[in-house]
């Protein structure tokens, strides 16, 4: 009769040992490939917004002034786009869940100022550069209708006598 | 004939992991007729298209469900991949493949403990629960998640498992199977488990045909329907054949999901046998889709419909999931006429609803 036909493996299992961790006591271990959460290599950004563009969760923010790179941990859900994504590769995801909180907070990553300080210089000659450029295009633009208009009124001057 | 009355079961229910609402219509303890109502948990996915582009999207059918959500992202992105065109290595195919039986091993593995959690068993629900970390910790290894993978994307899917991984797969393929050995035992053959499960909630193979159940709460009444035979994936390279059973009760859809966790890791053992050594692991796409397509994948609990209309923008123009659990409703109101009230908790059970799934 198939009566207790479990009652072999529950005796063998009371002299065990549990398969539970004892979590909060001994931290959980998580493998190599585990999706925790989005690291970033702030000072490789070059702030050019394409995880923003693509995060499904939208929880990704960047500001190319102030050099910021902003992250709610809360909305991310970790899918790892981002740093498919990103051009320069300094986006990661990494093992190590977010912890709880009370609220929803930001994460803000701040360039350093070194890299800041280069990227305002690159911004700066690149703003004199255009600027350089659209002067001389101005100045060949008033010189080639001065032309044009000095060649209009050679040409209307024999009609009219 | 006694007095009739309704007895509300669910959205909260001891039985239910998922909420769903069901007004029983009852005469004496007998029940004549159970009215469902689903719309508890209703999240938009389907309308997330006009917000999210295609690719995105792919992040955001996984989350449709917790529990089979490789087969989702993968079912989406077949439908995709078909609408481009395009030709996925066959690397990626039997990578997609190995994660999708991995799912289904986790998801009977859930079922089978819900279910002796449902009749009373717990010392059983825990074994099965037990059995099934040793699965999920496999899907942590290889995805880096234990049940959202996103390993999938329009064209492949990301990551490669290595060869290292691969056989740790396969050790723990062999553990898991001398496990489920004895908890099969027990499934089969236990006193108190038959007469909980034999002769219970029957339906017959015409009723299953006419209500267009699907999986293996069909498969359980002798019909033979299994989408991995349409061939997508590496399954035409597999060797298998579809577990039917023809008694059509409790025990019948029980003995069905467990032999499928016995032929989950037979199919494992192949295509980590036949994995092909190229390392091209997606194709690239390029533009937008334009055209439309029906996709089906044979998901733990059954087919699963994924139509995908396209007009040449990022963002779809319709998405729509057709989930297993929906099919098999009207089979579960059926089933449920002229059954004991004390029952209705695991013929509830039998079908493995998923209710995230069937609302989106």
């Amino acid at each position: 009769m198939a009566i207790m036909k479990f009652a072999p493996e529950a005796l063998k299992n009371l002299f065990l040992k549990p398969v539970t961790t004892s979590y909060p006591a001994k931290p959980a271990e998580y493998p190599e490939r585990s999706r925790g959460h989005i690291d970033i290599v702030i000072d490789e950004c070059i702030s050019c917004g394409m995880c923003v563009r693509v995060c499904p969760s939208s929880a990704l923010s960047v500001d190319r002034e102030k050099g910021t790179w902003t992250i709610n941990r809360y909305d991310c859900i970790v899918c790892g786009f981002c740093a498919e994504k990103c051009p320069k590769k300094c986006l990661s995801v990494n093992p190590g869940y977010q912890t709880p909180g009370g609220e929803k907070l930001e994460a803000v990553y701040t360039k350093s100022p070194e890299v800041l300080a280069a990227e305002a210089a690159k911004r700066k000659e690149a703003a004199e550069k255009a600027a350089a450029a659209a002067k001389a295009k101005a100045e060949a633009a008033a010189k080639a209708k001065a032309e044009a208009e000095a060649q209009a009124a050679a040409a209307a001057a024999p009609k009219t006598e | 004939m006694g007095m009739r009355s309704v007895v509300p079961f669910g959205p909260q229910h001891p039985v239910l992991p998922e909420p769903i609402h069901l007004d029983l219509v009852i005469e004496d303890e007998r029940i004549i007729e159970a009215i469902p109502s689903i719309g508890f948990i209703h999240r938009g996915l389907e309308g997330l298209v006009d917000k999210r582009d295609f690719n995105q999207m792919t992040y955001v059918v996984e989350r449709t469900c917790g529990i089979c959500s490789f087969q989702h992202g993968m079912g989406y992105c077949e439908a995709v991949e078909h609408i481009f065109g395009v030709d996925v290595p066959k690397k990626a195919k039997y990578l997609r493949t190995l994660w999708a039986e991995l799912g289904r091993m986790h998801s009977h593995l859930l079922w089978l403990g819900l279910l002796a959690d449902g009749f009373g068993f717990e010392n059983l629900f825990y074994q099965c629960w037990r059995v099934r970390e040793k699965v999920l910790d496999m899907q942590e290894m290889t995805s880096g998640g234990r049940l959202i993978f996103s390993v999938n994307k329009v064209g492949g899917v990301i990551k490669d498992i290595p060869q290292e991984q691969l056989n740790i797969i396969l050790k723990t393929m062999d553990e898991v199977e001398e496990e489920l050995k004895v908890i099969k035992n027990t499934f089969f053959e236990d006193y108190s488990v038959q007469s909980r499960l034999k002769g219970v909630g029957v339906l017959t193979k015409e009723q299953i045909n006419a209500l267009g159940a699907v999986g293996p709460f069909a498969r359980a009444s002798g019909v033979n329907v299994d989408m991995r035979l349409t061939g997508y994936g590496a399954y035409p390279d597999l060797e298998f054949a579809p577990i039917v059973s023809t008694a059509g009760d409790c025990y019948a859809r029980c003995y069905i999901r467990t032999m499928e966790l016995f032929q989950s890791i037979d199919l494992i053992r192949q295509v980590i046998g036949k994995m092909p050594s190229e390392t091209d692991l997606f194709v690239p796409v390029k533009g937008n889709p334009d055209g439309e397509y029906f996709m089906r994948v044979e998901q733990p609990r059954g087919e699963a419909f994924y139509y995908v209309k396209a007009n040449g923008k990022p963002n779809l123009q319709r998405m729509r999931v057709r989930t297993p659990t929906f099919a098999n409703i009207p089979a579960l109101c059926e089933m449920l006429k002229n059954t004991e009230l004390a029952d209705v908790g695991l013929l509830v059970l039998t079908i493995d609803p998923c209710i995230s799934c069937t609302e989106r």
